[in-house]
């Protein structure tokens, strides 16, 4: 095709990702220079009867024409990078200094925002992925080995948990694990604690919102692997089951190494879609014990006294893209290897 | 059948059953709750009024109520939100389909090696979590006056749907044959006219299954409508998020279970009529990705 029909059909597609994905990362990483503008303050001279004081005020005013003269705010370098909220090098700095030892060091640094959403983050994207891959290859291979009458029901009921809206997903979940909830209470009664509430103990929220991750996202892992699995060739597990391979050393040996590719591919989605993981946060009121880098951003923007913290989100997502590019980085150089022959020239 | 054979049928079997359990259950019970007064929902104690529904009995005068729905809908305006997310949805599935169609042919027909790069920029693109975009977003919205309407969300939803739409419709016409639009082009067709008279007869199977992500992607979304719309014109799924913000006041937490089922329903029917299509596009991404 030559360049100039390839531009023409192209250009719509390449303009939107331009404008609205290239452009707002050059966006946010200018406005992460900019903190918002300190308030004007005035002196004013308060007089009563009983003698005159000096007052300091706000100038709303006038912060008011400052804040629409430069709506970026004021520059600051990389202030908002290195204060308490993101990266806090003073606090780290001190930390170290005063901890007695690693155990000490590490909960101080955990209580620090950032820290403790990119701790969440971490654990959820490293926990949930190999979990959904693992629990996913196992309901393949199940519904493989069902009458082919069930599997058409089974295959919908699957799904449900993957295309359910990730928010209403969490609060259906959040709603049954309420300590007044059927699983909560029953939860109580197994346990014979009548406080036990999953919503008070941080660990236990960590664990809830990692089986919702893994309840979510393994549909997904299920759906490619049994896809994989229709396309193994009949003769080759034939020929092992004929030299002998019992069942084990066929899915060791045939069908897992047929399904390496899918995994990959899996794993590339799931890194990408848990490492933003937000929702379930929301839905489970969770922010208290896990909070994630995406939450974070949400949360500049929805402090409560209606200034959006435009600054410090821009930082944090300029932090999380980071983020994201180093743990994308082996996989999309891996796919780049794999798609080079069927799509370069 | 050795005796071990049956052992892993019986071990396979109950592990999908667990699962089917695990998958099912808590719709079917947030389905039937939702016709249920709180006190049954979050039943203290005696787990089983939420299925008898003993309270809603005294407190209504019927095993089930529409209590909720009736909050919802009516009272908190619930329709107004679920017009919102039927105009946002159905113009996001079709300006993407749209774009990426043809965005998507360029890529699978150029054959110079810079279609390739688009294709890596857009995977780099798709990695990006969606409320970084917001936070850039939302200072120029604000300066230039964009801000609040539906046709901004539309057209930031159609933006970040792009590149999974173009991964997904390059890989499906990269199955067309070439032969089928270059001998239209011997015969003397332009591109555009191969393209309209030879690929668009045969491409609906991909774009139907691209659509339904592009559906799900604009139905599902919570950060960028949550962000970029007002309360007046929010969409389903910031609406119930709202619910929950004044959900102590008696009786809000079940307008939420009620638009919660409410919300569900669309996507239920979803997978019902288009279960082989969903299935078939994910495995389609899989193979070429």
């Amino acid at each position: 095709m030559p360049h100039h029909t390839f531009l023409k059909f192209i250009w719509p597609s390449a303009l939107a990702m331009l404008i609205f994905i290239a452009l707002p990362i050059v966006s946010i990483s200018i406005q992460s220079f900019f903190i918002e503008h300190e308030k004007v303050l005035v002196v004013v001279e308060n007089c009563t009867p009983f003698g005159c004081k000096k007052e300091t005020r706000v100038d709303l005013e006038a912060t008011k024409v400052l804040e629409e003269e430069k709506p970026l705010g004021r520059f600051n370098w990389f202030g908002t990078y290195t204060n308490r909220n993101h990266l806090a090098f003073s606090e780290l700095n001190q930390a170290w200094k005063e901890s007695q030892n690693y155990n000490d060091f590490l909960s101080e640094v955990f209580n620090l925002p950032f820290y403790k959403a990119l701790s969440f983050t971490l654990a959820y994207t490293f926990i949930v992925t190999p979990l959904v891959i693992i629990i996913g290859f196992f309901i393949a291979l199940a519904v493989n080995r069902l009458p082919s009458f069930f599997k058409g029901p089974t295959i919908f009921i699957c799904l449900l948990p993957m295309i359910i809206t990730p928010l209403i997903g969490s609060l259906v979940l959040f709603w049954m694990i309420d300590a007044e909830g059927i699983i909560g209470s029953l939860l109580q009664i197994i346990f014979n604690d009548p406080n036990l509430s999953l919503k008070a103990s941080p660990t236990l929220t960590w664990v809830m919102l990692f089986v919702y991750g893994v309840w979510h996202h393994a549909p997904f892992a299920f759906v490619v692997f049994y896809a994989g699995l229709q396309t193994i060739p009949r003769d080759t597990l034939e020929s092992a089951m004929i030299d002998g391979a019992n069942r084990w050393e066929q899915t060791l040996y045939v069908i897992i190494p047929h399904l390496m590719p899918l995994a990959v591919f899996i794993s590339l989605i799931q890194l990408m879609d848990n490492f933003r993981v937000f929702e379930p946060i929301v839905g489970f009121n969770a922010q208290a014990s896990a909070t994630s880098l995406s939450w974070l951003i949400y949360n500049d923007f929805r402090s409560g006294d209606g200034n959006m913290l435009f600054g410090s989100a821009a930082a944090t997502s300029i932090l999380t893209i980071i983020g994201i590019s180093i743990l994308m980085t082996p996989v999309i150089v891996r796919t780049w290897k794999a798609n080079k022959p069927v799509i370069g020239v | 059948m050795t005796k071990k054979n049956n052992w892993l049928n019986v071990l396979s079997l109950s592990f999908i059953i667990i699962w089917l359990i695990l998958a099912s259950v808590p719709f079917l019970w947030t389905l039937w709750g939702s016709f249920k007064v709180e006190a049954d929902f979050f039943s203290k104690q005696d787990w089983r009024n939420a299925i008898f529904g003993v309270r809603t009995l005294v407190e209504t005068g019927g095993i089930f109520t529409l209590n909720g729905y009736k909050g919802a809908w009516i009272q908190e305006e619930f329709w107004r939100a679920a017009l919102n997310t039927g105009i946002v949805t159905f113009c996001v599935v079709t300006i993407s389909l749209t774009l990426g169609t043809l965005g998507g042919y360029a890529l699978a027909r150029s054959g110079f090696r810079y279609a390739f790069w688009i294709l890596i920029a857009a995977l780099i693109f798709r990695a990006m979590p969606h409320i970084t975009l917001v936070s850039g977003y939302l200072l120029p919205f604000f300066e230039l006056g964009l801000w609040g309407h539906l046709s901004t969300t539309i057209v930031v939803l159609v933006a970040i749907n792009q590149p999974f739409t173009l991964w997904m419709l390059h890989s499906f016409f990269s199955t067309i044959p070439k032969d089928l639009d270059e001998s239209a082009m011997v015969d003397g067709c332009t591109r555009f006219q191969a393209f309209r008279h030879v690929i668009i007869p045969v491409m609906w199977p991909g774009v139907i299954t691209t659509g339904l992500f592009s559906f799900l992607l604009a139905y599902n979304d919570f950060a960028i409508t949550a962000l970029l719309l007002t309360e007046t014109n929010q969409t389903m799924v910031p609406k119930i998020a709202g619910f929950l913000g004044s959900a102590q006041e008696q009786g809000n937490v079940m307008f939420a279970v009620a638009a919660v089922v409410s919300a569900t329903v669309p996507l239920f029917m979803l997978v019902l009529f288009f279960q082989r299509q969903i299935v078939s596009g994910l495995t389609a991404g899989a193979v070429k990705g």
